[in-house]
This record gives C-alpha cells, structure tokens and sequence, in this order.
C-alpha cells in the first residue's frame, strides 16, 4: 500500500516509470551530468537563497560592522541582553562557581574540549541549554571524513574541503583539519565508537559531495548519535575532574578588570537563577543557528540552536567570519507535514538514490556540492515549475530510494538507513519501495566566530570551536567536516585552554564593562533592539494562546 | 524568486478545514489540528516545552511520553517529536528518568560477561517478562540485548541496541530495575574498543601523519596562490561511484602507499 495521498499518485507512477532506466545507467555509473565548477557560481547567483539582496541588512555596530548579514542574525546580534549591567555588577564580587575552565556547550565540540582539558589536569565546568548531548551533534547522520585510506591523503582532504568552501577558508584551519583528522579517528576507536567496519577492520568509507575519494566513515546512518553518546559517556567518567550542569544556558561572557575572559553569567532555566561562574578560560561550543529560521526556511536543526555564542563573542568583541551564506541542505523531508525540515542524510544520494522531478526526469547530478545541489533543486520547483506540491502546500521533488536496494541488494536501506527508515515507517511509508519527498532545509552556519587552529579568539583566555566558528569550512561546509571539526577543535581548544589556564595565576575583578560599552554603541547607532538575546530557545507556541497569555 | 511561497519555519501548515480533535495533556482538554505530532500539539495548545525536547527529530531521547488511548487498557509509549495525535489520547511527558551510570575507565576493561556483572549487577536479575521491548519507541528488542549480555554476547548486544537512543522508556517499566541504556551503552564501547578488530590502515595513516610525511603536501599547498589551488581542484583525479574495487589512481605523487 502507498504512503502517498491520491493527489500524489500519478506523479508517484511517472518516478517508477522511468526507473528501470534509470537504474541500468546508474548501475553503469552515468548520472546527470555534474556541473563544471566554472558553472556553479551562475546557479548560485540566481537560485540560493543567500545570494538574493532580499532578507539582508547591515550590522551597524561591533567588529564586522557594515556587513550585511541575515536579518534574523542581525536581530539577534543586536538584541537587549539578558541583564542590566548597572544592576547585575554587584554580584559579581561573589562567584557562585569557580573553576579552571568552564565549557559552554555540551555538544561534540564541547564534551571533546572537556576531556581533553580535564586530561590536562584542569578542572571544568561543562555547562549547557538543554541535557548534555541535545545538541545538532546527536542528529549527524551521514559520517565523519578523513583520508587514512591508501588511496587518499590529506592533500585530497585539503583541495576537497577548500574547493567546497570556494577558496574561502582559512587555511591554517584547514591544515589542521585534514592533519588531525586520522588522529581524531583513531581517538574514537579507541574510546569505543563502533564504526562500520569490513570483517578485517577495514573501515567501511563512501564519498559524499564534493569529495574525490572515499572517505566518509560512518557508524549506520546514526554516526552523529554513536559518537555523541561515547563522548558523553566518557564525560560522566571523569565526574572528580568534569562537572556538568544541565539546563544552564550562558547568557553572558564576563571579561576581568584587564580584559581578559573571566568566566560567564549562567541562567538555570528550572528555577530562573542566574549562576556567576568565574573561570580562567572559557570555551565557546554552543553550535549553530538553525533555529533562527533564515529567511522563513525550515531546519534540519536541534531544539537549541538559536547562535547564542555567536551573540555572546560578538558583544566580547570577537570578530564573526564567513557568515555571508547559510547551508541549505539539499534534502531536508517535504512530506510528510510532521517531518517538515527533518533531514534526509546525503547518504541517500550517496548511495545511488537520484533526485527526480515531477516528471519522472533527472535534472542534476546527485552528489554536487551541497549549494549548488540546493539551488538546482529550487530551480526545478521555482523556475522550471516541476515540483511536486504536497497536500499542505509545501514544494518538493523525489528522492528515488527504491534505487538503494535494487543496487546493494534488498535489505540495504532497512540496514544502512535504519533511522530514516523507521521514521518513515512511522508515518506508513516504506522508503526502500517508495521515494521520499524532499525540499531544501536550513542546515549549517558555515561561518561564525574568527578563530586561529588552536581555537583561540582574540580575547585572551576566550577560546572557540565547532560550528560556532568560522574558517574552517569557508562559505560552504563539506559533509562529514563539521563532526569532525568539533573533534578536531574542540581537543585543540581544550589542550590549549588548559595550557592558558594554568600558567594564569588568578582572575581579577570580574567585569561587565563591555556590555556597557556595547549597549552605548547600540543607543549611538541608534538601534533599539527587537528581542531579548541570546533567545536561548525558540517560541512555537501558537500564537493565539500567546496573546491570550496577559502577563507573558 | 523573490516570492518564497515554500518558507515557512517550523510552523506546521493545517490546511483550511482541517479537523480538530480533542487530546488530554496531562489531564486537561485541549482541542488541537488532527496531524499534528504530540510535541507541535502542546505547542500548539501553549506550552513552551523546556524539559522534553532535545532534537525534534527523534534520535535524541528527550521527548518521551507515555499515553493511553481511548478506551484502551494499553498503556503506550512514544517520542513527542514523533508520534501523531489521536483523538482522545491521554498523555504526559516523563522529562527524566533516574539511572545511576558506572564509572569506569574504558582501557582497564575486559569485554566480556565479568564485566556486565560488576559493573551492572542488577542485569542478571531480568525476569525475561518482555515488558522492556513493549516500552521502546524505537521498536529495539530491548530483552534479547539483555539477555545475550546474560550470557556474555556483547557483539549482539551491542548491535542489536545500536539504535538505541537512551530514552529510558525500558528502565522506567522493568520489573528487574535493569538500567538498559547504561548498560547497552557499554557493552557498544566493549565491542568497538575490543571486539571489532581494528582499523590497520588507520593506525598506519597516524604513524604517517606523526612522522611528518604528508608536511611537505600541506606546506606546498599553503604556498599555492588561489589560482593554482583552484586549477589543483578542478583538475584533481576522481575515484569512480559506485565504488570499483579495480580502482587504482593515476597520480601518486600525492599518495603514501606503504604496506
Ligand atoms: C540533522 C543534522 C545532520 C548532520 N549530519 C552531519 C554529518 O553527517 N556529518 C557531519 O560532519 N556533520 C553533520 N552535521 C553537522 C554537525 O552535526 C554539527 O555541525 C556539529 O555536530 C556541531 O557540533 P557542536 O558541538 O559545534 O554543536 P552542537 O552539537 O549543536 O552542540 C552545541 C551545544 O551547545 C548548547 N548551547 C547552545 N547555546 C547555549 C548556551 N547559550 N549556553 C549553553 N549551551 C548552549 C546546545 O544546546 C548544544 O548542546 C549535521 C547536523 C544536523 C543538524
Ligand atoms: S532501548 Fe530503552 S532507552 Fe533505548 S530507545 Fe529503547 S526504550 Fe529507549
Ligand atoms: S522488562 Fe526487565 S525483567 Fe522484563 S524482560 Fe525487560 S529487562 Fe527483563
Ligand atoms: S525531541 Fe529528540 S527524540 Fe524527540
């Protein structure tokens, strides 16, 4: 029986139609034919929704001053802080809390920096929004790169990487992103990662967009979840050294009376306190954005990822680096309503699923870069009007799955895709007989805080890593590059946290004196903020209740 | 483009004339779109979820909730961010579930039986009733990974509970007081870190790396000007898809094969 309403049904004929066909070319490895790079840039002009002039506006105080970023973003960037400076200066005197180093994010990047700096003899606080490992870490599906087989090396990593980010990374981040990568494999097997591996240990490794070689290592399609949850668990070994407080959002980085970091301003979230927590270094994990919503699209991201450290570095004066565009993940789900924006792993195309138009027809090649493959699909909805429009409304073309098993072998999708496929199950619809529907969806931040390849910022003490930053990955990340930037950085972070850590003697006065200075800016600039920042979480609630609600 | 007819955030869309149905969170009617999944339906009635929602796309374990349905005796479980609203249905999320973790250091293990049991005594009490499996919402035969930890099979125990999203949904309903989730999760790192033989080429890729054999790449590289990185790119040979065994590269001068 098919998942799909009636109003889908001939469309759904048309993709099966033309399936043996396609299957026996895929099957000799011909595909739509990829894009020359020389083409890529005219597609994105026209078709990503990041390179319209609409939904921009310029930041009018800070560091980057004069760029025009997301309006979203520049909302945020410019918001009311969670606390009056003049008010809260008092309680500074007095730390609830005071450790060597506090984390601020218990995702990949944070629960790494947190070993590594409490191997170092530190002591940490690891402090986070939501339970240690509700973080767009757990959700990575796809795979983690690195070039450890023979065929491949770091220089291929190195050309991959840079050439998705359009020559716009940094490049000493990207060395030490490629170099440390075998290493940080090597990390996890020895903490217990379960990679797929071939009965020889061999590690089991696909390619994904934009990559020449195979080097993607996965564990199911839940290698985000499986290394997550080894972190964690790793993390909760070490209870003497690692102190984790759950429901503890940062909402504010405190400087010492010389400028350096000195710790930041906690908001338990089950009693409404706020938390002092002075620290001698602090490193920024907190993840990306997704949550903002970039000019209305849907996400692919977790609960709590709404750029808070992108706020809480700016307002420290740390400088924000390849934010000009957002990653709009090709395949987020379309269908059905309940999935919306959910993400449907590169996996899928990568291993030999095509997407398909309204028609029946390929129009791009499955595995080009990650915007590139974004844009043709909205050029076949929008332009070439040959979507398919489901029964809430929403855009979508297919995804062809059935395709998986008729080339790996039946039981393939079940196994390899387990997670999507129970999804889908869930709501009646069996992806390794039936195509999935997919639209763009909003998916990684790419840029963010400037760091160096020791995750340190420009404020002495202040240290960054994971999505977070910005450089690594230029103005396009590769899949299976950011797990393993949050390893890679994070760890970097963490060493060189503790280093920092140690040698400091002692914080001075804790200070605010930078908020002032930037709420000033704010009132010159003559920008009156819209929200309350960092928003910590997003508001769904519908908003009938929300005006019924007086007091709120 | 400039019209976006297709953004529309995480609103969920209900169509004109979609019909309402009535649902009991924790006790008090609500009337909320038909379709929606139980977490967009609080929201929906006005709650702003703080505890009880982590990924919203089911495979972070933060949003389990316990129902009952209309005249139904059966007690059911699910994940908020993915189960879909009935009519009638009764329901509460459990925001957490107490289990106490071992502490261990993972280098000083064995992987085997001893190891399940002093670390997690209270495994070897399961009473094989089955109530486990009927409780997880992501459909793990929850008994048969305790079970073969019982009788010392980690590798099954591990891959059996490798979807596992530690929701806790098990461990509230054992009669046995087993902590699953805790327990599952170290018979996986038993079986990556002992069982699962080891990744040769990996280990030999480290060693490369450590001995400085790929610096002389990277510093050619960081030398190059953006032309050339660019010319390098576009040029850079490419290993066929799907994969071929046969396979071997033209240009090696990048490579280090050694065996
Ligand atoms: C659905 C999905 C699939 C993906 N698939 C892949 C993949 O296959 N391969 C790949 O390489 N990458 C993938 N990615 C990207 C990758 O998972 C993330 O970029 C990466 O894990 C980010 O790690 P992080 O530690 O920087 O941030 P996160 O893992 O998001 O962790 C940030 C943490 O900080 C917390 N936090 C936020 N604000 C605050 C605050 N104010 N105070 C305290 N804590 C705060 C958050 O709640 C969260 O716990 C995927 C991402 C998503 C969303
Ligand atoms: S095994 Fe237990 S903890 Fe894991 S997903 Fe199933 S019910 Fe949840
Ligand atoms: S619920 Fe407990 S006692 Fe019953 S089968 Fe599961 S583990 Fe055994
Ligand atoms: S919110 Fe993560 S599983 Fe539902």
């Amino acid at each position: 029986m098919s998942g799909y309403p009636e109003s889908l049904q001939e469309s759904l004929a048309k993709v099966e139609e033309t399936r043996p066909q396609r299957l026996e070319e895929a099957r000799k490895q011909r595909y739509f034919l990829k894009l020359s790079p020389d083409e890529y840039d005219a597609i994105l002009q026209k078709y990503h929704p990041d390179y319209q002039p609409e939904g921009r506006k310029p930041l009018q105080v800070g560091p980057n001053k004069g760029e025009f970023l997301q309006t979203e973003l520049v909302a945020i960037l410019q918001g009311a802080p969670w606390i009056d400076p003049g008010k809260f200066c008092g309680r500074l005197k007095t730390p609830d809390m005071s450790t060597d180093i506090l984390v601020i994010g218990g995702g990949g990047a944070g629960s790494a920096a947190a070993l590594l700096a409490s191997e170092q003899g530190c002591e940490v606080i690891l402090a986070t929004k939501l339970r240690h490992g509700d973080a767009n870490t757990v959700m990575a599906e796809g795979g983690i790169q690195a070039a450890d087989l023979p065929y491949d090396s770091p220089y291929y990593h190195f050309l991959d990487t840079i050439g998705g980010g359009h020559f716009t990374n940094d490049k000493n981040l990207v060395r030490a992103l490629v170099m440390d990568a075998p290493i940080v494999i090597k990390w996890l097997e020895d903490l217990g990662v379960m990679f797929d591996k071939e009965p020889d240990g061999t590690m089991k490794e696909l390619k994904g967009g934009g990559l020449c070689r195979r080097r993607m290592h996965s564990s199911a399609d839940m290698t985000g979840s499986e290394i997550m949850r080894v972190l964690r668990d790793e993390v909760r070994n070490h209870p003497d050294k690692i102190k984790v407080l759950e429901f503890c959002p940062a909402v504010e980085l405190l400087l010492d009376e010389e400028g350096q970091i000195g710790g930041a301003i906690l908001y338990n979230m089950d009693n409404q306190e706020f938390l002092v927590v002075q620290a001698k270094a602090v490193i920024l994990a907190t993840g990306g954005y997704g949550r903002l919503h970039l000019h209305g699209f849907a996400t692919t991201n977790h609960y709590g990822a709404t750029g808070d450290g992108l706020v809480l570095g700016y307002r420290v004066g740390v400088r924000l680096q390849n934010l000009k565009y957002a990653q709009f993940h090709p395949t987020g789900a379309a269908f059905p309503e309940q999935c919306a924006g959910m993400l449907i792993t590169e996996k899928v195309r990568t291993l030999g699923a095509e997407p398909i138009n309204r028609d029946g027809e390929r129009f791009c090649h499955p595995l080009e870069p990650r915007d590139v493959e974004a844009a043709l699909i909205i050029r076949e909805c929008l332009e070439r009007e040959k979507g398919v429009i489901t029964p809430t409304g929403r855009l979508g073309i297919w995804l062809d799955s059935p395709m998986i098993d008729m080339i790996w072998g039946e039981g393939t999708v079940a196994k390899a895709l387990a997670g999507k496929y129970l999804q889908f199950k869930r709501y009646g619809i069996d992806i390794a007989k039936e195509p999935m529907l997919v639209f763009p969806t909003l998916h990684y931040q790419n840029g963010g805080l400037a760091i160096n390849e020791w995750g340190e910022t420009t404020v002495p003490g202040l240290f960054a890593a994971g999505e977070v930053t910005g450089g690594v990955h230029g103005d396009n990340r590769l899949m299976g590059n950011s797990l393993l930037d949050v390893n890679v950085f994070g760890r970097r972070a963490g060493i060189k946290a503790a280093e920092f850590a140690k040698q400091r003697e002692k914080v001075k006065a804790l200070s605010l004196r930078h908020l002032e200075k930037y709420l000033k800016n704010l009132e010159e600039s003559g920008v009156k903020p819209e929200q309350k920042t960092p928003i910590i979480l997003p508001d769904y609630r519908n908003p009938e209740v929300k005006v019924k609600g007086a007091l709120d | 483009m400039a019209e976006c007819k297709y953004t529309v955030g995480d609103k969920t869309i209900v169509p004109p004339g979609t019909k309402m149905i009535p649902i009991y969170i924790m006790g008090k009617r609500y009337e909320v779109p038909e379709g929606l999944t139980i977490l967009k339906a609080l929201e929906y009635a006005g709650y702003r979820v703080i505890r009880g929602c982590g990924c919203r796309a089911g495979i972070c374990g933060a949003c389990a909730t316990v129902y009952r349905l209309k005249d139904d005796y059966r007690l059911r479980f699910g994940l908020a961010c993915q189960t879909t609203v009935k009519p009638g249905m009764y329901l509460t999320q459990i925001p957490f579930v107490p289990a106490n973790k071992a502490v261990y250091d993972i280098n000083q293990l064995t992987a085997d039986v001893f190891t399940i049991e002093r670390l997690y005594p209270e495994t070897f009490r399961c009473l094989a009733c089955n109530t486990c499996t009927k409780a997880c919402p992501m459909d793990i035969p929850v008994m048969d990974y305790i079970q073969a930890l019982i009788q010392g099979d980690i590798k099954t125990a591990a891959e059996i509970s490798h979807s596992c999203i530690m929701c806790g949904m098990c461990t509230l309903r054992c009669p046995a007081e087993i902590q699953h989730f805790h327990v599952a999760m170290l018979a996986r790192r038993l079986y990556g870190k002992y069982i699962q033989p080891k990744a040769r080429h990996l280990e030999k890729r480290v060693e490369q790396i450590k001995a400085g054999k790929f610096d002389w790449m990277m510093d050619e590289l960081m030398g190059l000007s953006t032309e050339e990185l660019k010319k390098r790119y576009k040029e850079r040979e490419w290993e066929p898809e799907p994969y071929d065994p046969h396979w071997k590269p033209k240009e090696t001068k990048y490579l280090i094969i050694e065996e």
